[in-house]
C-alpha cells in the first residue's frame, strides 16, 4: 500500500510502488541517464590508460564537479548559512547571558537552562503546551478521521464539502486568526447568537481562563482538520474494496468493519499524521500571536511563544535560545520516533 | 506508480466521482435519458444521513470565511447591532477605504505579490537545479549531500530565528527586501520532490539526449523540466502559499510600514486601530486571504497534490 506509507521525509526511502528499484541505480555510470553514458564507448578496454586519456578524464571529473557547484552549490551554501550555521550558533547563545542588540556578553555555561528548568514560569509554559498540542493533535485527528469517512461515501457534493473543508488549511493564520477572535466577540460575534439559539450565554473568550486556550486551539483544529481529512481520505482509498466485501460477506456490520478492518490498515496514515501534526502544532506561532499574544496572565504561552518573547519582547536572547534547544530536542524526538516505526514498517509492509 | 499520479490520486476529482456515481454497472448512459436515469439511481441510493452530516460539516466549517466576507462590507451600525444583521443593507467598500487610511494598503500588496513571486519563483529554480544536480550530475559524496540537504527538513526554521536575526542586522539587512527574502529561499521540500520525481524519468530519453550530445543544462532544461510538469506546478504552489503567508520572519525583520508584507501589515492595523473597528480589520482580512482562496479554487488539484505530498511520497 505504498500511497499510505508514512512519509518519510526524512528517511527517504525508494520512490513508492517500485521498491524493487534500486534509487542508487541511477548513481551507476552504466544505468546513468546522464552524458556519462557515453563514456564507455570512448574509454579504451585496455587496462592501463595513457596520460592523455587520463587527463581527459580528470577534465572530465573537473567538469562535473563545476557543473555541481552550479546547479547545486547555491542551494547548499544558502541551507550552510541560513539553517545550519543558525543551529550550532543558536547552541552557543543558549550558553551566554546576552541581551539581543548588546554588545556586552557573559558565559554562563549551563545557566540559562538551570534557570529555564527551575523558573516557576516553566511549569506553566509546559503545561500549556502540553493541552494545546494534546488537544489540537489529537481533536484533528479524530475529527479529521470522521471527516474523512463521511467524504469517503458516494454523496452528492462531496467535492464542494472537500474544498470547503481545506481551504482554511492554506489561509494565513495571523489572518484566520484576527477573523476568529471577531467570530468569538462575547456580544456582537457570530458565535454568541449561534449559542443563544441553545439557550447558552457566550463565555468570555477573551478574557477568562481557560477560554482563551480553547478559543486559540478550536481555530487551530478549523484550520488544519480539512489537511488531516484529504490524508485520512487518500488512506481510505488506498483499501482495497475487496477487504471490506469479505469483512461484510462474514456478517460485519459497518462498525465492525471500520474498527477490525480499516482502522487497523490506516495505521500508517494515522502515525505519518500524528508526526506531522505534533511538529507543526509545537511550532504554531501565527494563530497565538493574532489572538492572545501569549495572554492572559500567560495562559496562551506555549513554548514556542515562550521563545518569541524571551528573545525579542523581553529581549534575553541567550535564555531565549535555552529555550529554544529544548524545542529543538523535543521536536528531534518525535521524528526518531518517527523513523523508527517507519522502519519497521518497511519490514511487514 | 509515481509521485505525481499517487499524489493525483488524492486530489478531489468531482467529475470522475460523479461519474462513477449510481451509473449502473456495465450500462454506460448516453444521453440526457441516461444521465437523468443515473441522477434517479443516485437519488435512490442517497445516504441521508451521511448527506446531513456532510451538509452541517460544510456549513460550520464554510461559515467562518462567508461571514467574513459579508462582514467586510457591512457598516459600523450594522456590524454592532443585535440581533445580528445578516447581510449587509448596502454593500459598499467603506472598510477597505479604511483599511488604506491606516496603512499603506496598496504598497503592502505589491510588496506581498512581489516578495511571493521572486520568493517562489526562486524557491522552484534552487530546488529544480539542486535536484538534477544530485540524480543526474555523477560526483561522489553527492549522496552526503542529499543527506544534508535533507535532513534539514528537520530543522525548525523557529529555532534559527534568533541568530539569523543578528546575522542579517549584522548585514544591514533589516527592513529591507533581502533581509525578508533570502533566508527563507533555500529549498529542502523542493528538492525532495523534484529528486523522486527525476528518479523516476525513463532513462532512455535522457540517455539520448545523452548521445546527442546535449549537456547539462540543455537536458535540464530541453527534457527534464517539460517531462516535469506536475511536480514543478506542486512545489511552486506550495511556494506561492507559504511565501504569502510568511509571518514570523518578516514581523522580526522589517518595522518600516512600507516594507512591510499583507500579513504584518494586519498586526500593524490590529495595533493602530485595536478591536474597535471590526470592520476594518475583517476588510484587511479579506485582502489577505482572498488571493490565496482564489489560487486555491482555481488550482485546488495541483495545490493539494503539493501540500499532501509528503504523505504519498512514501
Amino acid at each position: 500500500m505504498p500511497a499510505t506509507a508514512p512519509a518519510a521525509t526524512a528517511a527517504g526511502p525508494p520512490p513508492h510502488g517500485a521498491p524493487d528499484v534500486d534509487p542508487s541505480g541511477a548513481r551507476t555510470p552504466s544505468a546513468g541517464p546522464s552524458r556519462e553514458v557515453a563514456r564507455p564507448a570512448r574509454r579504451p578496454s585496455g587496462p592501463a590508460p595513457d596520460p592523455v586519456r587520463r587527463r581527459a578524464a580528470a577534465r572530465r571529473r573537473r567538469r562535473a564537479w563545476a557543473t555541481f557547484a552550479l546547479l547545486a552549490g547555491p542551494n547548499v551554501a544558502l541551507l550552510l548559512l541560513f539553517v545550519y550555521r543558525p543551529l550550532l550558533e543558536s547552541l552557543y547563545l543558549s550558553t551566554l547571558q546576552w541581551n539581543l542588540g548588546s554588545p556586552v556578553a557573559r558565559f554562563v555555561g549551563l545557566g540559562n537552562y538551570r534557570e529555564w528548568f527551575t523558573s516557576p514560569a516553566t511549569g506553566q509554559v509546559l503545561t500549556t503546551t502540553a493541552v494545546f498540542t494534546v488537544a489540537t493533535v489529537g481533536g484533528a485527528m479524530v475529527l479529521g478521521l470522521a471527516l474523512a469517512l463521511l467524504l469517503d461515501r458516494r454523496i452528492p457534493g462531496r467535492g464542494v464539502a472537500r474544498t470547503v473543508a481545506f481551504a482554511p488549511y492554506v489561509l494565513s493564520g495571523l489572518a484566520v486568526g484576527i477573523l476568529w477572535l471577531f467570530l468569538f466577540d462575547p456580544r456582537y460575534g457570530l458565535l454568541a447568537t449561534v449559542l443563544g439559539w441553545f439557550g447558552l450565554a457566550s463565555p468570555a473568550w477573551y478574557t477568562a481562563e481557560p477560554w482563551p486556550l480553547v478559543m486559540v486551539v478550536v481555530v487551530y483544529l478549523w484550520k488544519n482538520l480539512g489537511y488531516v481529512a484529504l490524508i485520512y481520505l487518500a488512506g481510505l482509498q488506498a483499501i482495497p474494496q475487496d477487504l471490506k466485501d469479505a469483512a461484510a460477506l462474514d456478517g460485519a456490520g459497518r462498525v465492525r468493519t471500520l474498527r477490525s478492518v480499516v482502522l487497523p490498515l490506516l495505521t500508517p496514515t494515522t502515525f505519518f499524521l500524528l508526526v506531522t501534526m505534533l511538529l507543526s502544532s509545537l511550532q504554531s506561532f501565527d494563530i497565538i500571536q493574532a489572538m492572545t499574544r501569549g495572554g492572559p496572565l500567560g495562559s496562551t504561552t506555549t513554548l514556542m511563544y515562550q521563545i518569541y518573547q524571551e528573545g525579542f519582547v523581553t529581549g534575553r536572547a541567550g535564555y531565549a535560545s535555552a529555550g529554544a534547544t529544548v524545542l529543538f530536542v523535543l521536536l528531534l524526538a518525535v521524528t526518531a520516533v518517527q523513523m523508527r516505526f517507519v522502519e519497521r514498517k518497511v519490514h511487514y509492509a | 506508480m509515481s509521485a505525481p499520479t499517487s499524489a493525483r490520486t488524492t486530489a478531489p476529482t468531482s467529475a470522475r466521482t460523479t461519474s462513477r456515481t449510481g451509473v449502473p454497472a456495465g450500462a454506460a448512459p448516453t444521453g440526457a435519458a441516461g444521465r437523468a436515469r443515473a441522477a434517479l439511481a443516485a437519488l435512490r441510493d442517497l445516504p441521508v444521513g451521511g448527506w446531513l452530516a456532510l451538509v452541517a460539516a460544510t456549513v460550520v466549517l464554510g461559515a467562518p470565511l462567508l461571514w467574513m466576507l459579508l462582514a467586510s462590507l457591512k457598516t459600523p451600525a450594522e456590524l454592532y447591532s443585535l440581533p445580528l444583521r445578516w447581510l449587509p443593507g448596502a454593500p459598499g467598500l467603506t472598510n477597505y477605504a479604511g483599511v488604506a487610511d491606516s496603512i499603506p494598503l496598496g504598497r503592502l500588496f505589491l510588496n506581498s505579490v512581489g516578495l511571493t513571486v521572486v520568493g517562489a519563483g526562486l524557491k522552484v529554480l534552487l530546488g529544480l537545479c539542486c535536484a538534477y544536480a544530485l540524480v543526474f550530475v555523477e560526483v561522489p559524496f553527492r549522496r552526503v549531500v542529499f543527506g544534508l540537504v535533507l535532513a534539514t527538513l528537520m530543522i525548525p526554521p523557529q529555532i534559527t530565528i534568533i541568530p539569523n536575526y543578528t546575522f542579517v542586522a549584522s548585514l544591514g539587512w533589516l527592513n529591507t527586501y533581502q533581509g525578508i527574502l533570502v533566508p527563507g529561499l533555500a529549498s529542502a521540500f523542493g528538492t525532495f520532490l523534484f529528486r523522486q520525481h527525476f528518479l523516476t524519468l525513463p532513462r532512455s530519453v535522457l540517455e539520448a539526449a545523452a548521445l546527442d550530445g546535449a549537456g547539462h543544462l540543455r537536458t535540464l532544461l530541453r527534457f527534464v523540466v517539460p517531462m516535469s510538469g506536475p511536480t514543478l506546478a506542486a512545489v511552486g504552489l506550495v511556494s506561492v502559499v507559504t511565501e504569502w503567508n510568511d509571518y514570523l520572519w518578516p514581523f522580526l525583520v522589517v518595522d518600516d510600514a512600507r516594507l512591510m508584507t499583507l500579513p504584518v501589515g494586519l498586526t500593524l492595523l490590529q495595533n493602530v486601530d485595536g478591536m474597535s473597528s471590526w470592520g476594518v480589520l475583517l476588510a484587511a482580512t479579506v485582502v489577505v486571504t482572498l488571493p490565496i482562496l482564489l489560487v486555491f479554487l482555481v488550482l485546488q488539484r495541483r495545490l493539494v497534490a503539493g501540500l499532501t505530498a509528503g504523505a504519498v511520497t512514501g
